[in-house]
Order: structure tokens, then C-alpha cells, then sequence
């Protein structure tokens, strides 16, 4: 693949990293600090009848804080406002912030902890998804239902009665912990002026914005969120550290000290958001020869104690529970319901994987029961140009299924590859081996009316002295995203990319440009930089009489542009596409406003004795437009396959009464260098005509593919259908072994 | 009193003797290269090199490391002058959020300058102590398979042996 300095140039904090000197939360000095620790409740749910401190202690040494001394309201805004900060009156689920303490000595602050007493009622809490669905239709249940969904089209019972076979299947994925190396963090303190600023590990500074705003009833302008170095984020650093911000503010506002609160490990895990756990059954009917002629799908979540993401979440899944595969009648049928669990949030994919898992498995089923093989199935039902799906969007262009399935089936040998395993496991080896397939979409962006609502802004600056700003609230969290916009900016300058500077995502100084999520950085938010140099350039254009084609002449522009003023900005705001049209109301319409495509092969073996499943191989090929820095493209989407292997088959989120169990990275098991095989990625570029130099998103994209091709390559292997993750030896063992014993 | 040799200093240390040694390096020295990712050593964020071989900072005593050579991130390049090593990660891409980094390299360079192949595989198990959750991995075995080969070319190019800290940074890094 071409990949050179020019087109993948170095990651610009890329030196800072390598030598440890770029400053994550926990690496700011702070002169004058406290450290803040935040007790939790201890059981699920139950009336909190009286918070009671150790009076032998010393509390004078300590700040602390409960929900009496939030100054705004006690909620962490967001779409229904239903999480408080801070416990009054009752808990929801275990691990929910009651109170806060804070002191100059971190141990000493966790040491308090222990003085504080909770008295509580309990009160009946309902723990899993499945007692959910039974607590559904009791009075107990009533208003367990965060939001449902129903996708129509067509006539589904018809499509079903006159299909020449009808399959079900039922499938079952279950949470997931981010693991971002960096565990959560935020500082906070109050300016001289009264403006609250915090500085921390996040992806979405205005979000932070938003909930301190309504928690401490400022303005605008008197709340100031600064992104640090960010370790990671996957989507678990996307609403969750509003709380931990409101947290460390209001710890900060009590004391006028700064205070910083990072997590350890355990609290992290234990306490913020998972992938949202989900049981998906699927009803489809087929034609004699392969044809899809009704899908009929329903889909259930978990969303934990409170709404936070869920209901976007749970669109995102709805909106991709029936693959990319065309048929003309369809039904989708979508809720989430509520559990006494710690809210279940963003992770990347935000929903998709959940649903697509289902959906490309059961494809392989339903190849099974026709007794075609399932590349032939998906052959004859992917999407193409003119596809119409579900929600009756018409794909005009830019559908990279077909080429992104033969390219990654070829790449992969999967034909010759499937019939060398098939041998292989007639001869008496140590292993079964299988080779698995899987093709999926996903949305870039939000949604059609999403992105219409956020209305993004971001900025393209020229300096008094020539020099060339980026201005946006999107962060870089390891997927590049600085160096992608001085690619975008620079490009459509004609400048060196090492002549932009792109600013770190400080509120004070960047526009709203949205989100770090939704796969939207790069083609919504690149899109509207490369608008607004756009405008930079025409002007430079009309003030010189030709493009300033040297750093000299950027400089007499500069003077000409900014006149008295430091800086003239050229902001940009996001216009929906006349195209695009989309009903909220019935879910009808262009969902998103183009998709992307991604194909995967999955090669692995089965140990005979131990079932340990080796994965030998993935080879990726994803259509994403065009590949701006096609190193970091490679980047995630190799990082998105190995999450989606350690979903598949290691990371196992044990919930015992309400509890995470294993909320550690040792009994948590994510991915190691031994567990990942070479993976073998392949950039498929099918441009867009809205998206920055024709490309799409990448980010969630190589997380949706993985889990349902290796289901697949088990299925080659032992003959048997995992229809639930994470498929451990154990579970293999347990459904496999008695059935081989008995040949 | 503990007296610590960290990255070819003499340090003086009055705290606990049994405080980590990663915190000892980011409160008490003001080395914050070293990061925590677990508090436990599964992560292997806050790798450290004793006398050469890597060790999981969050799980050492402080007085355990005492009159042992202690090498961070910091004894690596500079941003201005990267070693081979740091270039190899710049170049294929090992780094990405930046927070396994540290740990990573630290790893990875006591394998590097320690005359390690640049087997794949080989590298693979050497790697396998340190969490990445970004990368999937192939960038950074890529990125220490490089810097193994540069090493070698470069040592081969100055025909005389060259002590480990001379090997560092054979060419400049563009300007960034």
C-alpha cells in the first residue's frame, strides 16, 4: 500500500509520546492541589436514609461534598437529565457517586472513605437484561423502557408467508470494558474571576461544557474545559467524564484549591460505562435460490440504571440490526430497557457490533439451511449503487460492499483457504481449524437529522504574523486526528502540512465542532475546516490578486486580513446536504448521509484438547472513501479488529449482584501482542462526494466485523453455532466435547 | 537514605522505603514519562529498565531498586533527536494515544540495544507483558522489527563497535 511521508506524514505529538513528556491529567503539576475521592454506594438500589461521618475523624483536614452543595442542578446533562451528580434521596446501582472527599494526600483522601456510612433502604433492583424483559409486562417494570424504536418497510408477514423458507435465530453479546490503558481523569479550579475550568481525559469538550454549565448555573463564558493528553478513549471517555468533571468542580469550588480525581484502575472499570449488553432475534425469510424477501428483527439493550447514550445507542443499533444487505420487506423492532447496573454507554461501534453480530451470523445459518455456502448468500443480497434499505434510503454512491467482500475474499485465499481446513480437520492433528466471513456497514456521522442538530462549527485561523490555525473541538485520543487536519487544512492551502498548527480543544478558544464519536471527525468536521479554508484562501485571493503561494506572501496577507486584530477567523458551520432527508418521526429517510463497508476473514484453529482458539490471521478490506493518512487508517482499523477479537473471544465483564466481579486487568482479559495475529489490512477507496477528499469514517467501523467472521470460522471448525460471546475454551468445551465424545 | 541512579544521575530520596518506585519516579523525581496503567503489573505501562531488564515500576519497592541502574523514558531522545528506536515507532506508526508508549519502548529498547532478532514472532513474546489497546500490535512489532534492523545498519556502517548510548538517533528527525 502506498504509504509515504508525504501521505502518512508523523504523528505531530507523535515526538512529545515517544519521549513522555506530552502531559496527560495526571502528569500536571498542580502546585497546590487536593486529590479527590468519590464514595460509592454499595448496593444496587434502596432509599438512602442518612449519610453518617466518623466523628473521631478528623474531617476538618478534608473538603467534602454531597449532593446538598451542588450550586446548579443535580444532574449530568445530557439528553433526558436523569443521572444526578451526586445521590439524593436514592441510589440506582452499585458503584454510584453518594459523596465526595478531597485532602492534599492522595491515600489519605481514599483513607476518609472508609469514615463514611450510608444507611440505606434497599429496595428491589433488577440486575440483568433477562429479568428486565421478565419485569417487562409486571408492575414492577413499568417505566423500564428507555427507548424503542420500529423500523417498516414493506409488508413483513407477507414477505414471510410466501418465503420458500423461514429461518430464527436468537444471539446474544454481552458488555464491554473500553480499557483504555489511561484510567479517567479531571482537574479542576476556579479562576480569579469565578470561571470554573477543568482540564482533563476526555473526547468531548462540550459535552463537559454543557453538564458543568447546568450544575453550577454558569454561563458560558464563566466554564472553561481544556482537553489534556488523552490515553484512550473508544467511547467510554465520551459522557462519562462529564460526572467525574462535575466532581473534581465541585470538590474545586468548595475548597477554592485545584483539585484533580483520577481513577484507579478497579474504580474505572467498575464504575464507568460498558458496551450495552443485548439479546437480538432475528426472523427471515428467503427464496429457493438466496434471495432476502423479509427480515423481521428485534432487538433488546441494556442501558444500565439511567438513559445517558441509550437511546442513540440504541438508534445506531436499530439503524444497522439488518446488515448490508437489501430486502424489501422489513421490520425492526428496537428498546432498551433499564437495569439497576452502571449506566452502559459509548464504545466504539455504539451499538452496531451488537446488532451485526446477529445479523451476519444468522446469514450464516440461514446459508446452512439453504445449502448454498455463505459467500454466495451475501453475493447475492449486499448492497450495491441503487440498493434501496431499510429505511428506504437510496444508495446514490460510494457503496464499497461488493468491492470491499471480493477484495478481502480474494486478498485472503478464503475459498482455497476453507476447502485446505476442511481437509486439515478430516486428519487426526492437535487443532480444528475454520476460516469465518463477515461484511458489514456503518453510518458515518450521526444521523441524518444528528448531524442537522448539532450544527458543528470549526475554524480556520490566520495569524497577524502568517500563521495558520486549526480551531476545533475535536480531540485527538490516539486516532490522529491532528495531524489528519493539518493534512485537510494544509491540502487545500497548498501549504506544508508542517506550516498548520492545530490547537489543543480548549472551550475558551475552539467552536463547538461536536462530538469526538460517531466515526465524524474526519468527514464531517475535516470536512468544514476544508470549507472554511476554503473561505481563507478566496480571501487571500482577493486581497494579494492571486494564491499566496509563499510563506511571504501569507504573511502580507495576514497583515492585509487581520488589520488591528491578532487573528482573522474563518468559521464554518455544517449545512445538511439538500439530499439528505430524514423523518425522526417514522425512521424513514437517509439515515446517515453515506455509509462505509467493511469485509473481514477470519482464519484461527481450535485446540482439540485445550480449546483455546488461536486466531492465525485477519485480513481486513474496508471501503472508507479515501484514506487521508493511510498509516493511521492501518492504525484502526487493526486496532478495531483486535477489539473486536478480545469481544469475540477473551473479555468476559463478570456482573455478580450488581457488581462488576473482575474489575481488573488481570482477570479481565483483553488482547496481548501473543493473542493478536498479523493482520493483513487492505484500504478500499470508493470516494464520497461530500466527505474530505471523497473520504468517509473509519473509526467504529473495524470494531463491526470481526465477532460474527469468527463465530463463522468456529463453526468451520468444531460444527457448531456460538450464537453468544465471548466464546471461551470453557464454553466451546462445555458445547462441544459431549456431542464429540458421543461420534 | 536511599541513593537512586536513575537515567545516569545520582537522585537523592528521603521518602518511604517502601513506596513504588513508579511513584517515587513521578512524584519525588518529577518523571512523569512513566505511566499507570494497572497498579498491579498487567499492564506494563510503567516499565522501567533495572540494570537493563525491564520491570513493572508499579510493583517495586523503591529500596528494592537501590544501587541498580533505573532507566525511564527520559533517558530515551529527545523530541529534537529521537533514538532509533523512537524513530522506528514514529515512522510505522507504534505509537498512537501515547499512554502504553513509555512502557513499550522501555521493553522494547532493553531487546533492541540488547542485541535482540528481529523476528517477528520473537518480538511478539518479548511485547507480550505490555498492554496496547490502540494498535492491534502490528504497528508497534513492525516498529521494533525496524529499529533492530537501523540498529544493526548503523553499527555495521560505524564498522567499530559503539557503546548503547552512542547508537542513539543516527539521523535527525525532519522538522516537525
Amino acid at each position: 500500500m502506498a504509504r509515504s511521508r508525504r501521505t502518512s506524514p508523523p504523528r505531530r505529538e507523535g515526538p512529545e509520546k515517544l519521549c513522555g513528556r506530552l502531559q496527560y491529567v495526571d502528569d500536571h503539576p498542580l502546585p497546590g492541589a487536593l486529590f479527590g475521592a468519590t464514595l460509592r454506594s454499595t448496593i444496587p438500589r434502596g432509599r438512602i436514609l442518612g449519610i453518617d461521618f466518623d466523628s473521631a475523624f478528623p474531617w476538618s483536614e478534608f473538603v467534602v461534598v454531597t449532593a446538598r452543595d451542588i450550586p446548579g442542578r443535580n444532574v449530568v446533562a445530557l439528553i433526558e437529565d436523569d443521572q444526578p451528580l451526586l445521590a439524593d434521596g436514592e441510589v440506582r446501582h452499585a458503584m454510584e457517586p453518594v459523596a465526595l472527599v478531597a485532602h492534599e494526600d492522595r491515600a489519605r483522601a481514599y483513607e476518609a472513605l472508609s469514615h463514611v456510612h450510608v444507611r440505606y433502604e434497599p429496595l428491589p433492583a433488577v440486575l440483568t437484561l433477562d429479568e428486565a424483559m421478565a419485569a417487562e409486562k409486571t408492575p414492577a417494570g413499568a417505566g423500564s423502557v428507555f427507548k424503542s424504536f420500529l423500523i417498516e418497510k414493506g409488508d413483513v408477514e407477507a414477505g414471510l408467508a410466501g418465503a420458500d423458507r423461514v429461518l430464527e435465530g436468537e444471539y446474544r453479546v454481552p458488555h464491554q470494558e473500553q480499557a483504555y490503558i489511561e484510567n479517567n481523569g479531571m482537574a479542576a479550579w476556579v479562576e480569579e474571576d469565578g470561571t470554573l475550568v477543568v482540564l482533563g481525559s476526555l473526547q468531548c469538550p462540550y459535552y463537559v461544557h454543557k453538564a458543568l454549565k447546568a450544575a453550577f448555573a454558569l454561563p458560558d463564558d464563566r466554564v472553561r474545559v481544556i482537553q489534556a493528553a488523552t490515553g484512550g478513549g473508544f467511547g467510554g471517555k465520551e459522557e462519562y467524564p462529564s460526572l467525574i468533571a462535575g466532581h473534581a468542580a465541585l470538590l474545586a469550588w468548595k475548597a477554592r484549591r485545584p483539585v484533580k480525581i483520577v481513577y484507579d484502575r478497579t474504580e474505572d472499570m467498575a464504575a464507568t460505562t460498558k458496551r450495552h449488553p443485548a439479546v437480538v432475534r432475528h426472523r427471515t425469510g428467503v427464496t429457493r435460490d438466496g434471495r432476502l424477501v423479509a427480515q423481521d428483527v428485534e432487538v433488546v439493550m441494556d442501558g444500565g440504571a439511567y438513559v445517558t447514550l441509550s437511546p442513540v445507542v440504541l438508534s445506531r443499533g436499530t439503524l444497522h440490526a439488518t446488515g448490508p444487505y437489501e430486502c424489501e420487506n422489513v421490520r425492526v423492532r428496537s428498546r432498551v430497557l433499564r437495569t439497576h447496573t452502571p449506566p452502559n454507554g459509548a464504545f466504539r461501534g455504539f451499538g452496531a457490533p451488537q446488532t451485526l453480530f446477529a445479523a451476519e451470523l444468522h446469514m450464516e445459518q440461514l446459508a446452512e439451511a439453504l445449502g448454498v455456502d455463505s459467500l454466495t448468500l451475501r453475493r447475492r443480497n449486499a448492497f450495491s449503487k441503487g440498493s434501496v434499505t431499510a429505511t428506504g434510503q437510496v444508495l446514490g454512491e460510494s457503496v464499497g460492499a461488493r468491492t470491499s467482500l471480493e477484495r478481502c475474499v480474494k486478498r485472503s485465499g478464503f475459498l482455497k483457504k476453507r476447502a485446505d481446513n476442511a481437509r486439515w480437520n478430516r486428519g487426526k492433528n492437535k487443532t480444528w481449524r475454520g476460516i469465518g466471513l463477515a461484511l458489514v456497514h456503518h453510518g458515518a456521522g450521526f444521523t441524518g437529522s444528528g448531524e442537522t442538530y448539532l450544527a458543528s462549527r470549526a475554524a480556520v485561523s490566520l495569524t497577524r504574523d502568517g500563521g495558520i490555525r486549526v480551531l476545533a473541538a475535536s480531540t485527538e485520543i490516539g486516532q490522529g486526528t491532528n495531524t489528519m487536519f493539518a493534512q485537510i487544512v494544509a491540502a487545500a492551502l497548498g501549504v506544508a502540512v508542517d506550516d498548520i498548527v492545530v490547537e489543543t480543544p480548549d472551550t475558551g478558544r475552539v467552536p463547538n465542532s461536536g462530538p469526538t464519536v460517531a466515526s465524524r471527525t474526519c468527514m464531517i468536521v475535516g470536512g468544514l475546516l476544508q470549507r472554511a479554508a476554503g473561505q481563507l484562501l478566496d480571501e487571500a485571493r482577493r486581497v494579494l490578486g492571486g494564491a499566496p503561494a509563499t510563506r511571504q506572501a501569507w504573511k502580507k496577507a495576514a497583515r492585509s486580513l487581520c488589520g488591528a486584530e491578532d487573528e482573522r477567523r474563518f468559521e464554518v458551520e455544517y449545512q445538511t446536504p439538500a439530499e439528505i432527508r430524514w423523518d425522526d418521526k417514522t425512521y424513514k429517510g437517509d439515515a446517515y448521509g453515506v455509509y462505509s463497508y467493511g469485509a473481514v476473514a477470519v482464519d484461527l484453529e481450535v485446540d482439540r484438547l485445550t480449546y483455546e482458539v488461536k486466531v492465525r490471521r485477519v485480513t481486513a478490506a474496508q471501503d472508507i472513501g479515501k484514506a487521508i493518512h493511510p498509516l493511521f487508517v492501518e492504525g484502526q482499523i487493526m486496532g478495531g479488529t483486535t477489539q473486536a477479537l478480545g469481544w469475540a473471544l477473551h473479555e468476559n465483564v463478570i456482573y455478580e449482584g450488581g457488581y462488576m466481579r473482575n474489575a481488573q486487568l488481570t482477570n479481565y482479559i483483553i488482547p496481548t501482542s501473543l493473542d493478536t495475529p498479523p493482520l493483513d489490512v487492505d484500504i478500499v477507496e470508493e470516494p464520497y462526494s461530500r466527505g474530505p477528499r471523497g473520504a468517509k469514517g473509519v473509526g467504529e467501523l473495524p470494531m463491526d466485523v470481526p465477532a460474527p467472521a469468527i463465530a463463522a470460522a468456529i463453526h468451520q471448525a468444531i460444527g457448531l453455532w456460538m450464537t453468544s460471546l465471548p466464546i471461551l475454551p470453557e464454553r466451546l468445551y462445555e458445547a462441544h466435547a459431549p456431542a464429540a465424545r458421543q461420534r | 537514605m536511599p541513593r537512586l541512579h536513575v537515567n545516569g544521575k545520582a537522585r537523592a530520596y528521603d521518602g518511604p522505603a517502601a513506596k513504588r518506585l513508579l511513584d517515587v519516579l513521578r512524584e519525588d523525581l518529577g518523571l512523569t514519562g512513566t505511566k499507570e496503567g494497572c497498579g498491579e503489573g498487567e499492564c506494563g505501562a510503567c516499565t522501567v529498565l533495572l540494570d537493563r531488564r525491564p520491570v513493572n515500576s508499579c510493583l517495586i519497592p523503591v529500596c528494592q531498586a537501590e544501587g541498580q541502574k533505573i532507566e525511564t523514558v527520559e533517558s530515551l531522545g529527545s523530541p529534537e533527536r529521537l533514538n532509533v528506536l523512537q524513530e522506528a515507532f514514529l515512522t510505522e506508526g507504534g505509537a498512537q494515544c501515547g499512554i502504553c508508549t513509555p512502557g513499550m519502548l522501555m521493553t522494547a529498547w532493553s531487546w533492541v540495544r540488547g542485541g535482540g532478532s528481529d523476528s517477528p514472532e520473537a518480538i511478539r513474546r518479548v511485547l507480550a507483558g505490555n498492554l496496547c489497546r490502540c494498535t492491534g500490535y502490528q504497528h508497534i512489532v513492525n516498529s521494533v522489527v525496524r529499529a533492530v534492523r537501523e540498529r544493526r545498519r548503523g553499527r555495521a556502517a560505524a564498522k567499530a563497535p559503539r557503546k548503547a548510548t552512542t547508537a542513539r538517533a543516527p539521523r535527525k528527525r525532519r522538522k516537525a
